[in-house]
C-alpha cells in the first residue's frame, strides 16, 4: 500500500521532471546546441524510468517477483544502448525471450527514439526552428513494428578462444549445477574458437548420483546426443520435445510461484546441459523458443493440471504440424519433380529425403537411387538399408567416386540441417561438394527442408560457426596397420572432423518446403512471413 | 648351349616381371611406385636388347614391340610400362638414323605436306645392319636409366620456386613425388599442409605421418570436407598416375572434386609429374580408362543382408580435364597443360602410339 502511494508520488515527480527535461530538449534544439553524451544518457535513463512507472501504474496489481524481474533485465537493457558493441551474454540470458520480452520492446522503442533524436539533431546542425516540429513528428513515426533491431549476442559455443567468455560460462554452469565439459585433443588452429569433445567422456559421467538439478529423461537425452545414438535434426528435435513433455508431466509448481515463470527457469539448466552434451541445432533452438513462448503465455488463473495438459497439447501439435504434416506436404511437391526413368542421387541419411523416395516408390514411380556416403560417419548405409527394405534399386559409392557416378545421374536430392537467412544451406559436411560437382555436370540440385529449420543467422563460410566431432573417428585400421594411432603424440599432426558445411545458393536450384517450392534466396521472405504470423 | 641358357634366363625374367605386374595391380595400397616400375621396365628392355637375337633395327623393334604388348596387357592401368617401351623404340629409331647418317629428326616435324608425301617410306629403312647399333642403343638406354634415377630430385629442386612461407597447401592421397617436393621446401620454409585422406584406401594417413616426421604442420581431413576448407587454401599440389595426351590427368579418385573446388575458389592447381608418366593415351577410351577394385572396400561383407541387392562401385581413378590444371612441374621444368602435346612429340614417335 505504502509502496503504491510512494510510487505515485514518484511518478508525479518524474512527470514534472520529465516535462522540464522536454522543455530543455526543445530549447536546446531550438538554439541549435547539441546535447552532450552524458546528458543523452541521463535523458535516456529518465525516460526509461518514466515509462516503467507508467506501465506499473497502468498494469494489474503485480507480485513482488514481477517488480524484481522487470528492473533486473532492464538494467542490462540500459547498459546495452550505451555499449554499442554486442555483449557476449550467456546463453540462458539470451535464450529467455519471455523474461526479456517486455523490456525488449521498450529497449527497441528506446533505440528508435534515440535514432530519431539523432536524426533530428543531425538535421538541427544548420539550426532552424522547424526542427523542433520535425523531431516531435518523427518520434512517433519511428516506432518499430517491422524493423526489429535485434542485438545479436554471440553464442557461447563459438567463443572458445575467449577466456572471459569461458569463465562466464563456467560460473553459469556452476550456478545451474551442470557439469562443464572439457575439450579434447589438439585443435586445428583455424578452429580454435570451437569446442572439440571426445565421445569417450560424456558429461553424464561427471554428474553425481542422485541427480537433483537435472531431470533423468534429460540426462538420458544428453547421453544419447553425445554418443550419437540420436542424430539428425528432426530426430533430435522430436526427442527433445518428448523429453520436455516428460519434464512438464513431472513438474509441480512450488508455492508462491507462477507456473509460467518458474517452469521457464527450470528449463534453463536443462538446456545448458544439453548444449554441453552436443551444441544445439537450429531446429532445436526454434523448438525451444516456441515452448518458452507457450509456457509464458499460460494465463495466471489457469490450474496446474489444465496448464500442463495445454502444454502437452501444444507440443504434440507442434510436432504434428511442423514435422509430420510438413514432410507430407514436401513429399507431395517433391513427387511432382520425380519422373519415370530418373536416376536420383542422395547423400547421407536425411529422414525427409528417405520419406520422399519411399512415398514416390509407393506411388509407382520408376526410378533408381544412388546413395553417396562419406567417412567417418558412414550415415549413407542407414539410408541404404531403409531404401533397400522398401524394394528400391540402389547403388552405393563413396564421395570420392562422385565424378565417376555423376554422368549417370539426372537429379540430386539433398536434405538440410538449417537454411540461413542469406540463402546458404547448412547441412552435413560434403553436401557443398556434391552441389559443386553436380553444377559442373549440369545436374539439378533440389534441397528439401521444413520451414521450422529456417534460422535468422547468416554465414558465408564453414569456419565461423561449425561443430567439431571427435577426431579419433578418423583413425582406421587397414591391413592390420593403423597409421594415425598415436596422433596425439606427434607434435605437428592434427585431425579435423567437421560436422557441417554451408552450400552457397548458386549451387542450389530449388528448395522444397512445406510452404511450396522456393528459390534459395527467398528464405528471409519466409522468415518475415512467419514472424508476422506469430 | 650358352645362347639357349641366356634365352631361358631372359624369358624367365620376362615372365616373373609380368606376373609381378599382374599381382601389384590389385590396388590395395602397397603399390610399387611408378618410378620403380619404370626403372625395372627399362632394365628389362636393356637386357632384351643385349641378349635377344636380332639382326637389324627392324627385328629389334619387333621383338620389343611384342614384349611391350605382353607387358601392357598384364596390367593396362600401369601406363609407365608402355611409356618406357615407346621411349626405347624412339631411342632405337634415333640411333638407327644416326648410324645411317641421315638426319631423321626432320621427319618428326608435323607438317601435313610431309605426312602426305613421305607416307610409309620409313618402314623399309630399318632393314640395314649396323655393327655398332647394339652398343649405341644400350648406351642410350643407360642414359635413360640415369635420367629416371634423378627425376624425383629434379622435381624437388624446383620446390622453393613455388612455395612461399606461411602458405596453406592442400594435397590428396599419397604421392612420393609430392612428398619429396614438400619435404624439400620444408627445409627452408614454414608452411601448413592439409591432406585429404582419400577413402577407401586412406593413403592420406601415411602421407600425413610421413610429412610430420619433417616437422611440417599437417592436418588430415576426410574427403567430404574438401570444399569446406578450400577457401583457406593457397595452393593445391597433387601427384598423378598418368598424364594424358591432351594435358588431362588420370589421378586417384577424388581428384576431380578437388580440382573443381580449386577452380571455384581460383586456387592454382599444380601437378608434380615426372616425364615418364606422360602417355599418348586419350581419355575417351571408355573401356580402358577406368579401373575397379573389389567393392568390399566400400561396402564390407558385414553388411551382408543388403549386399546382394545393391550395386557398389569402387573406381580407382578419376579424369581431370586440362582446363582445371594450372601448371605441370616435371623433371624438365614447369609447363602449361597446353604444351603437353609438344613434349609428347619429343618423347615418342607417332607410329609407336599404338604398340
Amino acid at each position: 500500500m505504502a509502496d503504491s502511494v510512494g510510487r505515485q508520488v514518484d511518478s508525479i515527480n518524474h512527470a514534472t521532471e520529465e516535462d522540464e527535461k522536454k522543455q530543455e530538449i526543445i530549447r536546446a534544439k531550438g538554439e541549435g546546441k547539441e546535447l552532450t553524451k552524458e546528458e543523452k544518457q541521463r535523458l535516456r535513463k529518465e525516460k526509461k524510468q518514466h515509462k516503467k512507472n507508467k506501465k506499473d501504474d497502468r498494469g494489474p496489481p503485480e507480485k513482488e517477483k514481477e517488480k524484481a524481474s522487470v528492473p533486473a533485465p532492464s538494467k542490462p537493457a540500459t547498459q546495452s544502448p550505451a555499449h554499442k558493441a554486442p555483449v557476449p551474454v550467456n546463453a540462458s540470458a539470451s535464450e529467455s525471450p519471455v523474461a526479456a520480452e517486455k523490456p525488449a520492446k521498450s529497449k527497441a522503442e528506446l533505440r528508435a527514439d534515440r535514432r530519431a533524436r539523432q536524426d533530428s539533431e543531425r538535421a538541427s546542425k544548420p539550426g532552424k526552428k522547424e526542427v523542433g516540429q520535425q523531431s516531435t513528428s518523427s518520434k512517433p513515426k519511428a516506432t518499430p513494428s517491422e524493423l526489429q533491431p535485434v542485438v545479436k549476442r554471440l553464442p557461447e559455443h563459438v567463443q572458445v578462444d575467449d577466456p572471459a567468455a569461458l569463465k562466464k560460462l563456467a560460473k553459469k554452469l556452476e550456478r545451474q549445477q551442470v557439469p562443464l565439459r572439457s575439450d579434447y585433443g589438439y585443435k586445428v588452429s583455424l578452429f580454435s574458437h570451437l569446442h572439440q569433445y571426445s565421445r569417450k567422456n560424456p558429461p553424464t559421467q561427471q554428474i553425481s548420483i542422485p541427480v537433483t538439478a537435472i531431470h533423468p529423461s534429460i540426462v538420458r537425452l544428453g547421453l544419447q546426443y553425445s554418443q550419437g545414438i540420436i542424430a539428425g535434426s528432426n530426430a533430435r528435435s522430436v526427442a527433445l520435445l518428448h523429453a520436455f513433455k516428460q519434464v512438464i508431466q513431472d513438474y509441480s509448481t512450488p508455492p508462491n510461484e507462477e507456473l509460467s515463470r518458474d517452469l521457464v527457469n527450470k528449463l534453463s539448466p536443462y538446456i545448458s546441459f544439453l548444449s554441453q552434451c552436443r551444441p544445439l541445432s537450429a531446429s532445436m533452438g526454434n523448438a525451444i523458443k516456441y515452448i518458452k513462448k507457450e509456457i509464458s503465455n499460460i494465463p495466471n488463473q489457469c490450474k496446474e493440471e489444465e496448464a500442463k495438459r495445454r502444454l502437452q497439447e501444444c507440443i504434440d501439435s507442434y510436432i504434428n504440424e511442423k514435422i509430420i504434416l510438413a514432410s507430407q506436404a514436401i513429399s507431395k511437391y517433391a513427387i511432382e519433380k520425380i519422373s519415370d526413368g530418373d536416376v536420383i542421387l542422395v547423400y547421407g541419411c536425411s529422414s525427409l529425403v528417405n520419406h520422399i523416395l519411399c512415398e514416390a516408390f509407393e506411388k509407382q514411380r520408376k526410378f533408381r537411387v544412388i546413395v553417396v556416403d562419406s567417412r567417418p560417419r558412414l550415415e549413407g548405409r542407414e539410408a541404404l538399408r531403409r531404401l533397400v527394405k522398401k524394394g528400391i534399386r540402389c547403388t552405393y559409392v563413396l564421395i570420392s567416386a562422385l565424378s565417376y557416378i555423376l554422368p549417370e545421374v539426372s537429379k540430386v536430392f539433398l536434405g538440410a540441417h538449417a537454411l540461413l537467412a542469406n540463402g546458404y544451406v547448412m547441412s552435413r559436411v560434403g553436401t557443398s561438394q556434391i552441389a559443386l560437382v553436380a553444377k559442373a555436370y549440369n545436374v539439378p540440385v533440389l534441397v528439401c527442408c521444413e520451414t521450422y529449420k529456417f534460422c535468422e543467422r547468416v554465414q558465408t563460410d564453414s569456419f565461423v560457426s561449425n561443430e567439431l566431432d571427435d577426431p579419433d573417428d578418423l583413425i582406421v585400421t587397414r591391413n592390420g596397420k593403423t597409421h594415425l594411432e598415436n596422433w596425439q603424440t606427434v607434435k605437428s599432426l592434427g585431425l579435423l572432423n567437421l560436422v557441417y558445411d554451408v552450400t552457397p545458393p548458386d549451387f542450389v536450384d530449388l528448395v522444397i518446403t512445406d510452404l511450396g517450392m522456393i528459390p534459395c534466396t527467398s528464405v528471409p521472405v519466409v522468415l518475415r512471413v512467419k514472424n508476422v504470423d506469430q | 648351349m650358352p645362347g639357349a641358357d641366356k634365352e631361358m634366363d631372359l624369358s624367365e625374367r620376362i615372365e616373373s616381371f609380368l606376373s609381378e605386374l599382374k599381382r601389384s595391380g590389385s590396388g590395395t595400397g602397397s603399390l610399387r611406385g611408378s618410378a620403380e616400375t619404370a626403372r625395372e621396365t627399362t632394365a628389362l628392355l636393356r637386357k632384351i636388347t643385349a641378349q635377344a637375337r636380332w639382326g637389324n633395327a627392324g627385328e629389334l623393334m619387333e621383338i620389343i614391340r611384342k614384349e611391350g604388348r605382353r607387358m601392357t596387357a598384364a596390367q593396362p592401368s600401369e601406363t609407365t610400362v608402355g611409356n618406357m617401351v615407346r621411349r626405347v623404340l624412339k631411342i632405337i629409331r634415333e640411333e638407327y638414323a644416326r648410324s645411317r647418317g641421315s638426319s631423321e629428326e626432320t621427319d618428326q616435324q608435323e607438317s601435313l605436306h610431309k605426312l602426305l608425301t613421305s607416307g610409309g617410306s620409313s618402314e623399309d629403312n630399318f632393314r640395314q645392319h649396323f655393327p655398332h647399333l647394339k652398343a649405341n642403343v644400350i648406351e642410350a638406354i643407360n642414359e635413360l636409366l640415369t635420367e629416371l634415377e634423378g627425376t624425383t630430385d629434379n622435381i624437388s629442386m624446383q620446390a622453393l620456386e613455388h612455395i612461399h612461407s606461411n602458405e596453406v597447401i592442400m594435397t590428396i592421397g599419397r604421392s612420393r613425388t609430392v612428398e619429396a617436393f614438400l619435404k624439400d621446401a620444408a627445409r627452408k620454409r614454414k608452411f601448413h599442409v592439409i591432406v585429404a585422406e582419400c577413402a577407401p584406401f586412406c593413403q592420406g594417413h601415411e602421407m600425413a605421418t610421413s610429412l610430420c616426421k619433417e616437422d611440417i604442420e599437417t592436418t588430415v581431413i576426410p574427403d567430404a570436407a574438401i570444399f569446406a576448407v578450400m577457401s583457406r587454401v593457397n595452393k593445391v599440389i597433387i601427384g598423378t598416375q598418368t598424364v594424358l595426351a591432351n594435358g588431362g590427368l588420370r589421378a586417384v579418385n577424388g581428384t576431380h572434386t578437388l580440382a573443381l573446388a580449386a577452380k571455384h575458389h581460383s586456387t592454382p592447381l599444380i601437378v608434380c609429374a615426372p616425364m615418364f608418366k606422360l602417355s599418348p593415351q586419350f581419355p575417351n577410351e571408355e573401356d580402358t580408362f577406368h579401373k575397379f577394385v573389389s567393392p568390399h572396400e566400400v561396402l564390407p561383407f558385414t553388411e551382408g543382408e543388403i549386399l546382394s541387392k545393391v550395386n557398389a562401385h569402387c573406381p580407382v581413378f578419376d579424369y581431370v580435364p586440362p582446363e582445371l590444371i594450372t601448371l605441370f612441374i616435371s623433371n624438365i621444368g614447369g609447363n602449361a597443360p597446353s604444351y603437353i602435346y609438344r613434349l609428347m612429340s619429343e618423347l615418342y614417335h607417332p607410329e609407336d602410339h599404338e604398340l
